[in-house]
């Protein structure tokens, strides 16, 4: 092999960011195509109320998939995240059930006092599905709602979603349109990784569940970390470690219950999840263990409470700890430094 | 079918002689300042200019125009009212007590402890209520929304009305309410503008200037009238004119009423123009002293003028 520099290797060649389509499926990871809009097209054959509502995202949230499907029932309100949410509010004020995308920094950010006082606080059955949460873009940011769901844990009467894959998306959008209320969803988008149907699980709304049992490490995820989680306990197993994964995909309310049912067993413990350390999963958690102490810490994989990087996804997640390789050795890292 | 709803009782009067609707306009405006003034005292102040400025529309729209019926608030066919500016909650509490939703009695207890009547309008608390306003610009958004609700199920007939202010004017939320509404042909839709040039900090034309007013909406595909919003007369004509073209395909319809704070009370017509009017504990038995002589002159030129006529 020639030690000559006058080629480009691949693995000299600067990692394309791909911006705003990154896909967060780790290699060899199956797939499925815009999982919420043909979970929605599947909600709206049988109940006349559902519309979509988009803020010109339609197309990147997987709404589009719905629009085509009932373009009478798909509402383009322009790039208007205020209006969306307010004109959301009153469709559900006289009969309908809507279903508004946008990213979450625009929902969260722009038009927090819109999904307050015109969605939450009359009680309307109102679900906003925001794409992009966390850190799912090297766009900057702008785009990088990595404190959405710290803006949203204190407003009332709200649920909030961490779905982890195509699966759970499928089997929350109808419990979502069944459910009173409003809700926000931290929606994956795209070709969205399904992981979850290899093992003996399925979303209810409101609950934590065991994916994964382990005798050594427990694993308290939400959202794509729960992807990771798990694609880290098989990896872990080389290593002779046995991880469980609890997932946690309703945020608000939080099963406090079943979380420190879990947590209160001989195992090192850490959250994980796509989102600042301020204000999430881990804080979520650790709220929930000063009420009820266990007597065990905690440590969590997350964000750091700073503006973060643009660039290449994959580099960013390694760069920030959220990769499959990256939960593989900072578990390995905190067995040894806990013993 | 004796408990359904019995809308003739509060369909629009436009079937009536004009006189008549405005003489009509006119008492029940008297009642709801009257009303406002009872509000204020029994709270020892609230937004009393507002409400009295805003009388004359509300009495149109709440007893002139809106299809309701005041014994089911919550009935399927009404016409929506959407207040988004909820500080003026207390005129329309004064209005829904003049409909007959709510007790007069009741205005007693605005913004009291346990009240059904809090100080700024909530759906969540009172009867009659559509929004829970006060966080301005919301309102316009939530009728866009109603609007494109009601023609989305066929219910084409029924009206969305929003009173909004001039202040509200600022938020860019209401404009990229008053764009979509034309993009969506929104012809059952009514914008309805407290314009009475004051905000918190002082005179609209001051804060953040907003005029040319009928030009803007004009720009932004709006079927805009203007009038004297103290002029029972002239909302009439302007609701009527909104409501004969609004067919569900049709332009959207925007009515700025240029009204006078304080209108009805001479004393605080000519006051210093506050956002929050300051009235003594010892000035409110005046203050309905100057409404009621002011109703008892406007009814002798009224009587006067029907006798001119005859």
């Amino acid at each position: 092999m020639s030690t000559s520099s006058t080629s480009t290797t691949a693995a000299q060649a600067p990692k394309r960011s791909a911006a705003m389509i990154a896909s967060i499926a780790d290699a060899g990871v199956e797939t499925t195509r815009a999982p919420f809009g043909h979970a929605l097209n599947a909600v709206a054959a049988d109940d006349e109320r559902v519309v979509g509502v988009t803020a010109d995202l339609g197309k990147y949230t997987d709404l589009h998939v719905f629009g085509e499907e009932h373009p009478d029932r798909y509402y383009q309100m322009g790039m208007a995240e205020q209006l969306a949410f307010g004109a959301a509010a009153g469709m559900a004020q006289t009969g309908l059930l809507p279903f508004v995308t946008t990213y979450s920094v625009f929902a969260t950010r722009r038009a927090y006092d819109f999904l307050c006082l015109d969605i939450a606080e009359p009680g309307l059955n109102v679900n906003v599905m925001a794409a992009l949460p966390g850190l799912t873009t090297g766009y900057g940011p702008s785009h990088q709602a990595f404190e959405d769901m710290a803006i949203l844990r204190g407003m009332p009467d709200l649920t909030i979603v961490d779905p982890a894959d195509a699966l759970d998306i499928e089997q929350a959008v109808p419990q979502l349109a069944a459910a009173p209320g409003a809700s926000y969803t931290r929606l994956l988008r795209g070709a969205v990784p399904r992981v979850l149907h290899e093992y003996d699980y399925s979303f209810e709304l409101g609950k934590a569940k065991v994916v994964r049992p382990g005798e050594d490490v427990l694993l308290v995820s939400s959202g794509l970390m729960t992807m990771r989680a798990l694609l880290a306990a098989e990896k872990l197993t080389e290593h002779s470690v046995d991880v469980a994964v609890l997932h946690c995909p309703t945020i608000k309310p939080f099963d406090a219950e079943t979380v420190l049912d879990a947590i209160d067993t001989p195992r090192m413990t850490l959250t994980c999840e796509n989102h600042t350390v301020v204000g999430g999963l881990f804080e979520s958690v650790a709220a929930a263990m000063a009420r009820r102490p266990v007597g065990r810490p905690v440590t969590p994989i997350a964000l750091p409470d700073e503006f973060l990087d643009a660039g290449a996804l994959p580099t960013l997640h390694d760069r920030y700890g959220l990769s499959t390789d990256a939960v593989v050795a900072r578990v390995l890292a905190e067995l040894d430094a806990q013993g | 079918m004796n408990t359904a709803p019995q809308p003739a009782a509060r369909a629009p009067m436009g079937d009536r002689g004009l006189d008549v609707r405005i003489k009509s306009a006119q008492e029940a405006a008297h009642r709801i300042r009257l009303g406002v003034l009872e509000q204020g005292e029994a709270q020892g102040g609230g937004y009393v200019g507002q409400g009295l400025g805003v009388a004359d529309v509300l009495a149109v729209a709440y007893t002139d125009q809106l299809r309701l019926d005041p014994a089911d608030p919550e009935w399927e066919d009404r016409d929506r009212f959407l207040l988004s500016i909820g500080h003026y909650a207390l005129a329309l509490y004064s209005a829904l007590a003049e409909a007959g939703t709510i007790e007069r009695e009741e205005l007693e207890s605005y913004a009291a402890d346990g009240s059904r009547l809090p100080m700024s309008g909530m759906s969540t608390y009172t009867p009659g209520m559509e929004i829970s306003g006060g966080s301005l610009g919301h309102g316009l958004g939530v009728a866009v929304g109603m609007a494109l609700s009601l023609r989305h199920q066929g219910r084409e007939e029924q009206l969305v009305y929003n009173l909004l202010s001039d202040g509200e004017l600022d938020e860019g939320a209401t404009w990229e309410a008053a764009m979509s509404a034309s993009h969506f042909q929104l012809g059952n839709l009514v914008a309805v503008v407290d314009m009475n040039g004051m905000q918190a900090d002082g005179p609209t034309a001051e804060v953040l200037p907003t005029e040319p007013q009928v030009e803007r909406w004009e720009s932004f595909g709006w079927h805009a009238q203007r009038v004297d919003g103290n002029d029972p007369e002239e909302l009439i004509r302007a609701f009527d004119a909104a409501r004969e073209q609004a067919d569900a395909t049709g332009r959207p319809h925007v009515i700025l009423c240029d009204t006078v704070m304080g209108k009805g009370v001479p004393m605080l017509e000519s006051r210093e123009k506050l956002h929050f009017m300051k009235i003594a504990d010892d000035e409110w038995g005046l203050c309905k002293e100057q409404l009621a002589a002011g109703r008892a002159s406007d009814a002798n030129e009224s009587d006067e003028t029907e006798e001119d006529v005859r």
